[in-house]
């Protein structure tokens, strides 16, 4: 269980980016957060990976407060973290990042299984370079998979589904729902997508830094999707009407 | 042979053991052990330090080592080995050269290699050099590589300096005939004070040669690398040199590219880009619980692997 509590960063200078934020995420639980652009999403994952620091309120991991913790150390805890964006390395192949990231040497058919899971052919991919050579997409899938082969106690996905051609998007939805019958610890998807919400056990919104609601999926998603279809940009001070073409998969916020 | 040099042995090569093939070891300035077999024959020059290697047309897959050791203080060793790739052949040359100093006098190796790679014949050329030792003595090592490659020939050179030597500074000169390929991938590490040049040469002249020129360098300390590649497309011909270095503490990199067209299809590239280890690929490795010199140990291990 993950226990966030009055959680804050503030930018010397601005506004807070994440402002006072509690919070508590069970094991076993599919939490989508989502929100604006702008929100505090990725911040409050930097959080509680450790790549930020918060300059007030604390991180319980497990009954522990592991707010002082660092980045290593809270991985050694059990914490995953899958990137927006994810790294890529001249020379380490996807065999090496899998490797590290299950922390032991892999049998080449526990390696096939968590590439299988994210529509990789093991054949095509264990000896490739994560360089530039690989797409957009490919490396999403590749970043989840590490994510799987982590096996962590808590893990959480930011936007999973950026930079994924529409092809991946549909079987990138079939990982998370395997996910969320398979998944044993705490799981958290940032999220912009419908689809995505749609299968979560809870929707938090985070909006300025602050959560602005949260609920079940039941609870939260009809007025989440009430809002998209009635989505109003301002320009020039007059409110106009922007109508999305239906269909499932769509951005809303 | 002594003990020494089958350590290093180990350490360039794969062991002195697992010689399948035509092999000759030398140390410390001369012949320790020399075998020719009925596909390859090594024999001594007559003229001065060295030897010639002579591969039959056609031979398929036979492994050649001819490992160089210096094993001990104030030796300077300087060789001239010559390569005959007959037509048609396939063959690995593996020449590690292994320099160890525990005293305070300077071991040196400096060795001269030329290939002539006969038409349609496929040679692997691995080098591995390290330094050894505890001593003041500096360890150098000053290879010199000329190939001549023939219509349809094909030559790679893998070489790779990870640690130990203080100096070195090659020179690798290729000459390529109509189709001929050329593939260089080199690997270099330095610490300390050390100091590593390297000067690539390559003349395309026959009508689609190629040449892919890869480096990829860590400089440690207050180590200082240059890096220099001159590619000529005389024809219609295409070249890629591409360098690749991670700076480290107060480590220098310095890369100097040239590409020379003189024909208007000649097709060169060159890429290039020196820098520290980026901060993301460090917090990537620290989130799957690697601490940072863990994170940094890894990443170099992949970039020069």
């Amino acid at each position: 269980m993950l226990e966030l509590k009055e959680l804050t960063l503030q930018i010397e200078g601005s506004r807070e980016i994440v402002d006072h934020i509690n919070l508590t995420l069970q094991d076993g639980k599919f939490t989508a957060i989502t929100g604006p652009n702008g929100g505090g999403k990725s911040t409050l994952a930097k959080l509680i990976a450790g790549v930020d620091r918060p300059t007030s309120g604390q991180i319980l991991f497990n009954g522990e407060d592991i707010t002082g913790l660092s980045i290593t150390e809270r991985a050694r805890k059990g914490i995953g973290f899958a990137f927006q964006q994810p790294v890529r390395f001249k020379g380490l192949t996807v065999r090496d990042l899998l490797e590290l990231a299950a922390g032991e040497p892999a049998s080449e058919t526990q390696l096939m299984e968590y590439l299988c899971a994210v529509g990789l052919c093991a054949k095509d991919y264990l000896s490739r370079e994560i360089n530039a050579s690989l797409s957009g997409g490919e490396m999403k899938r590749i970043e989840i998979a590490t994510a799987i082969a982590r096996k962590a106690a808590f893990t959480i996905f930011d936007e999973p589904e950026a930079g994924i051609d529409l092809w991946s998007f549909s079987s990138l939805i079939d990982v998370f729902s395997n996910f969320r019958q398979e998944w044993a610890g705490g799981l958290v998807v940032i999220s912009h997508q419908e689809r995505i919400l749609n299968i979560a056990d809870e929707i938090v919104v985070l909006s300025g830094g602050r959560i602005s609601a949260q609920g079940s999926r039941e609870e939260l998603l009809p007025g989440l999707l009430g809002q998209s279809e009635d989505c109003r940009t301002c320009m020039n001070g007059e409110a106009h009407r922007v109508s999305y073409p239906g269909g499932k998969g769509r951005s809303f916020i | 042979m002594n003990e020494r040099t089958r350590k290093l042995l180990k350490l360039i090569s794969d062991g002195y053991e697992n010689f399948t093939g035509a092999y000759s070891i030398r140390q410390n300035g001369s012949c320790a052990e020399m075998r020719s077999t009925e596909q390859v024959s090594i024999t001594t020059k007559a003229d001065h330090s060295g030897i010639d290697i002579h591969v039959r047309p056609g031979v398929q897959g036979e492994i050649v080592n001819i490992p160089a050791c210096v094993t001990s203080s104030d030796i300077t060793d300087l060789v001239y080995n010559d390569f005959y790739i007959g037509e048609g052949a396939d063959v690995v040359i593996v020449a590690g050269c292994g320099v160890h100093s525990d005293g305070e006098g300077d071991a040196q190796h400096d060795g001269i290699h030329h290939f002539y790679v006969g038409k349609n014949a496929r040679v692997v050329y691995r080098e591995k050099h390290i330094g050894t030792g505890d001593g003041s003595g500096k360890r150098t090592i000053n290879p010199q590589t000329f190939a001549e490659i023939s219509e349809g020939g094909v030559m790679e050179i893998d070489s790779t300096q990870i640690k130990g030597v203080d100096s070195t500074n090659r020179v690798t000169k290729a000459w390529l005939a109509a189709g001929a390929k050329l593939r260089i991938k080199e690997k270099i590490m330095t610490h300390g004070k050390q100091t590593a040049e390297t000067d690539f040469i390559v003349e395309l002249d026959g009508e689609d040669a190629a040449v892919d020129l890869v480096s990829r360098s860590v400089a440690k300390g207050s180590s200082r690398q240059l890096f220099r590649s001159r590619i000529v497309g005389n024809t219609r011909c295409t070249g890629h040199s591409e360098c690749d270095a991670i700076i480290m503490d107060q480590g220098v990199v310095s890369a100097i590219p040239e590409l020379t067209a003189n024909h208007l299809d000649a097709g060169l590239i060159h890429e290039a880009a020196i820098g520290k280890i980026a901060g993301e690929q460090l917090i990537k490795l620290m989130t799957l619980g690697l601490t940072e010199a863990e994170a940094e140990a890894k990443i170099i291990e992949g970039f020069l692997k």
